[in-house]
């Protein structure tokens, strides 16, 4: 081993070397500075975040790590700079919501940067030992976030639900890829596909299928979803927050390399398997989605549901559904993001209220924050002209492209569904006599919000094309 | 020639009103009249530049004019605009309702006046972007976009059922577009583009143009609305603010039968060809069953809501006769239907506004009250009834002389249900207007206002000038009638030769 060989591989990781003696760092902090850090290690942690997106964008080369382990591409860049963002965003949303809500510890922020280590890892893995690696160091961080509330009953519930429902998913993961490293004697994606390009056999297959279930899990799609409910009532919200953000984006980040990249050979059998898996999830995400009251269970079955549609795009496997995926996750977390800014403002006098029908009459109360709610919502189902119509539009004409026929129409009449619940929330805010009040939105919330909500209209309809061209250039990565 | 880019001035000065409207806070009477003022003269310069549309028009291009492209969001969708014959007047059809919508809402609406305004500035950018739309993928942004500010207005300002109105409407609609934006993505697959132009040049195979058909059908079916799919209308209008009605009525469901001009006949000619004797039943069951049904209704509204389906009928039947005469005739229906129908409603508003009612029996007699009123109703009764003399009639006889040559048998009932809409129209207006005025309630009505006959005889002129002279239409849309009837009947002739070649 060539020090040659160490110096140019610690320049394509930099960016998780950076986070990682940055996190150990924060953890000092805050042990040295005690109970009330927390505010300083969070923002510390957020600015440790984006100066990691900072490096990751400027400075550090494309290229192939530790012998291929780690795989730098626009690709992963794509999908890093969204899970960086991500997790930003949900650690300045968390602060003032912690302090409120008597659980800030500084080990939240802290967790959050290692998680996004393991997500940042996911995404570039290239063989099989650097997938686990990431995926359990980001599982492992999160088990704890979801009961980080630990004097709360629900809170610690959600946390041990989804720590033994996720080390199913880590054991039949596991299982499947000693199942493809024995059965092809390789490790690393390519070489897999150029094995499996010679000829498949039945092990192989098997081994493909359940590394799929177990990632299919972490992004809770149907049929392993049984967990996403539960945890993403039962957590805090600013972790529900981060669930449904970034986790999702670095395990579909994750999904579509290792199919396409590891498995191009033998499309048509994951093909039929995604395309079960996206039919399934948006079913399921539009009819179970109707009859919820709890606004957080519904973004969980909502997020079930645009695992559903992202998944479309991958199911197409070709450059336009690679392309679809990156447009749909980027678009997808800015809408979560927005929607849990709403969801973590909704706080009365008497304390913090999670239920639809809190939002009555909105409009009337807080007429701005009912406009960039309805926008997010209105987006959510897919209505043009905001960018989630866009997203939709990307995976599904990919879909179409090549023939699934099928699944393009099952997708758009399960849309019509969704649309259904999400008009539920735009009428509860503007039909419906008006509730009580929420206290004033702390400025934050006011900027995440906006944010979110300005980006999905009217400024996507300007930064669309280079978006749209960026992820083009990141789908080529694999084709 | 006009070099600057008067369709997309004319498309989103609205929302230049919208953003003057955002900063004022409507909390008093002051702020209040300030909204509708900017309101009203955003969309009364919207009408004017748009004149210049038509001025500017050159009546012997079948071809689209005053194209604007450039790219826009990737993939291959631009922002391409563009008119010709055929859409041109729908634009200013919708910039000349968009004032009359706004001055009618000036007294009857009065809780977030804000908002409404708002609502429908966004509606006419919308509306009028479907119309000048020459990307595929633009033209559906906009078609289901105006879904959006429809929604809200029938549901944050409409009667006791409006929460279940809207959802039909929007649920409705939605569905039916879904399918179409499928068949949009395939046909992007199978002609390379997304041009509206270019995709009227491209043959797409005989194969595939059957499901297209149906996906289009889906989405455009719903929106005219043709029978089965029209029961969302009669809620949607019931329960919807007059000016939401007039919108509805007069603009949003040409949408549909723009659609089917636009995209269905010309792109898939041999699909239309094989379906039009479903189109022409649907079309038939559609003139003489609603006919029927408003014979029966207890609402104004809905008698005047059933009585567009019927009408639309016409225009889906003319449309599908595929024959200068039928197009011709089903446009001009369209555009004739579109002051007929929102008149009527704006009548409606203006008894509504005073009764606050809309059972036909709780009427009667107000001519005795109200002469002027009277006349008007009776004018637009008449021009609804298809009364020679006045708009509505060139468009009913233009499209069953399409049809004639097309199937003689469908002109035969359409004829039939122009008897059916004599009685219903005829009836309601005796119902309503002739008789003794017996009931306390509307002994001390009041005719017309001010502002009521500034909304109304501007659309009686136009409903009798176009009724005597409508040639200044015909100008317009002649030639790209034209060129489509030409290119669809050489397609369709082709077809069997192709077939025979193999």
């Amino acid at each position: 081993m060539t020090p040659d060989f160490v110096s140019s591989s610690l320049a394509i990781v930099a960016p998780e070397l950076i986070l990682a003696i940055g996190a150990m760092a924060l953890l000092l902090i805050g042990l040295f500075m005690g109970e009330r850090s927390a505010p300083t290690v969070s923002g510390l942690a957020a600015a440790l975040l984006v100066g990691a997106g900072l490096v990751l964008v400027t400075v550090t080369p494309d290229g192939v790590a530790f012998g291929g382990s780690i795989i730098l591409d626009p690709f992963a860049r794509f999908m890093k700079v969204l899970v960086l963002i991500g997790s930003a965003v949900v650690i300045v949303m968390s602060v003032g919501f912690a302090e409120r809500e008597r659980f800030d510890r500084f080990e939240f922020p802290v967790l959050i940067v290692l998680s996004t280590i393991g997500m940042m890892v996911m995404i570039s893995a290239g063989d099989l030992i650097a997938l686990y690696l990431g995926l359990e160091l980001q599982s492992l961080a999160v088990y704890v976030v979801a009961a980080i509330n630990r004097d709360s009953v629900r809170s610690t519930e959600a946390g041990l639900k989804y720590f033994v429902l996720g080390a199913l998913s880590s054991g039949m993961l596991l299982y499947g890829a000693s199942l493809i490293y024995g059965f092809t004697g390789q490790i690393q994606f390519d070489a897999i596909a150029s094995l499996a390009a010679e000829g498949r056999s039945l092990g192989l297959i098997i081994g493909l299928v359940f590394v799929l279930a177990g990632l299919a899990f972490k992004i809770s799609a149907v049929p392993f979803h049984m967990w996403t409910p539960d945890v993403y009532e039962g957590a805090p919200t600013p972790v529900t927050a981060f669930f449904a953000g970034a986790p999702k984006v670095a395990a579909m980040a994750l999904l579509t390399r290792f199919t396409v990249e590891g498995f191009g050979p033998l499309t048509p059998d994951w093909q039929q398997v995604i395309v079960f898996i996206s039919i399934a999830s948006m079913a399921f995400g539009s009819f179970a989605a109707i009859g919820q009251r709890n606004i957080k269970r519904l973004m969980a079955y909502s997020s079930i549901g645009h695992m559903g549609y992202a998944l479309v795009g991958l199911a197409a496997a070709n450059v336009s559904g690679v392309r679809g995926v990156l447009i749909y996750m980027a678009i997808y977390m800015t809408m979560t993001l927005g929607t849990f800014a709403v969801i973590l403002s909704m706080r009365r006098r008497d304390g913090v209220v999670e239920e639809i029908d809190d939002l009555a009459g909105l409009s009337r109360t807080n007429p701005v924050m009912a406009l960039f709610l309805t926008i997010l919502m209105l987006s959510l189902a897919g209505l043009p002209p905001l960018a989630g119509f866009f997203a939709k539009y990307f995976v599904f004409v990919a879909a179409v492209q090549a023939q699934l026929y099928g699944l393009a129409v099952i997708g758009v009449l399960a849309s019509a569904v969704g649309l259904y619940y999400y008009l539920r929330l735009v009428k509860v805010m503007w039909f419906d006599e008006p509730a009580e009040s929420f206290v004033p939105m702390a400025m934050e919330m006011r900027v995440v919000l906006g944010a979110a909500a300005l980006f999905i209209f009217p400024v996507y309809l300007f930064v669309g094309p280079s978006i749209a061209a960026a992820a083009e250039a990141a789908a080529r990565s694999f084709f | 020639m006009i070099d600057w880019p008067i369709l997309s001035l004319v498309t989103f000065a609205p929302l230049v009103g919208v953003l003057i409207i955002l900063p004022i806070k409507d909390d008093n009477a002051l702020a209040r009249r300030n909204i509708r003022n900017v309101a009203l003269w955003t969309t009364v310069i919207t009408f004017v530049v748009s004149l210049f549309i038509w001025i500017g028009f050159d009546p012997s291009n079948p071809g689209f004019q005053m194209v604007e492209d450039s790219d826009w969001v990737g993939s291959g969708i631009r922002y391409h605009m563009g008119v010709d014959g055929i859409s041109m007047l729908f634009v200013i059809l919708t910039t000349f309702l968009m004032p009359i919508c706004i001055l009618a809402s000036w007294e009857s609406v009065q809780a977030r006046v804000k908002e409404y305004m708002i609502a429908f500035l966004v509606l006419e950018t919308l509306v009028v972007g479907v119309f000048c739309a020459l990307d595929i993928v633009l033209f559906y942004i906009f078609f289901e976009g105006s879904l959006i500010p429809m929604f809200l207005i029938i549901g944050v300002w409409g009667g006791k059922r409006r929460v279940y109105a809207s959802y039909k409407f929007f649920l409705y609609t939605f569905l039916g577009s879904v399918l179409m934006l499928i068949a949009i993505m395939a046909m992007y697959w199978d002609a390379g583009t997304s041009s509206i132009p270019e995709l009227l040049q491209h043959p797409f195979p005989a194969a595939m143009q059957p499901w297209l058909w149906f996906a289009f059908f889906a989405s455009f079916a719903v929106k005219m609305p043709m029978w089965p799919v029209h029961t969302w209308l009669p809620d949607a209008h019931v329960e919807a603010p007059t000016a939401g009605s007039v919108i509805l009525a007069g603009i949003l469901l040409k949408l549909g039968g723009y659609g089917f001009i636009r995209f269905s006949l010309p792109m898939f000619p041999l699909a239309s060809a094989d379906f039009a004797p479903l189109v022409y039943t649907l079309s038939v069951l559609a003139i003489v069953y609603t006919s029927l049904v408003a014979l029966m209704q207890e609402d104004i509204k809905k008698l005047i809501a059933y009585s567009s389906v019927a009408h639309m009928g016409f225009v889906t039947m003319g449309i599908f006769a595929a024959n200068a005469q039928g197009v011709q005739g089903a446009i001009f229906q369209m555009l004739s239907h579109g002051l007929v129908s929102g008149a009527l409603f704006l009548c409606v508003g203006v008894v509504y506004d005073r009764m606050h009612t809309r059972e036909i029996a709780a009427y009667g007699g107000l001519v005795n009250r109200m002469p002027h009123y009277a006349t008007v109703m009776l004018i637009f009764t008449m021009a609804n009834v298809g009364l020679p003399g006045t708009s509505g009639f060139v468009g009913e006889f233009l499209t069953m002389m399409g049809v004639y040559q097309a199937n003689t048998w469908v002109a035969v009932f359409a004829a039939t249900g122009v008897i059916f809409s004599a009685a219903y129209a005829l009836w309601l207006y005796r119902r309503v207007i002739w008789g003794v005025l017996d009931k306390d309630s509307l002994r001390s009505i009041l005719d017309l206002s001010g502002r009521e006959k500034l909304l109304l005889y501007p659309l009686v002129a136009l409903v009798i000038f176009f009724g005597v002279y409508p040639m200044p239409v015909f100008n317009a849309t002649a030639a790209s009638v034209e060129a489509l009837v030409n290119s669809y009947s050489a397609a369709v002739h082709a077809a069997p030769a192709l077939a025979s070649a193999h």
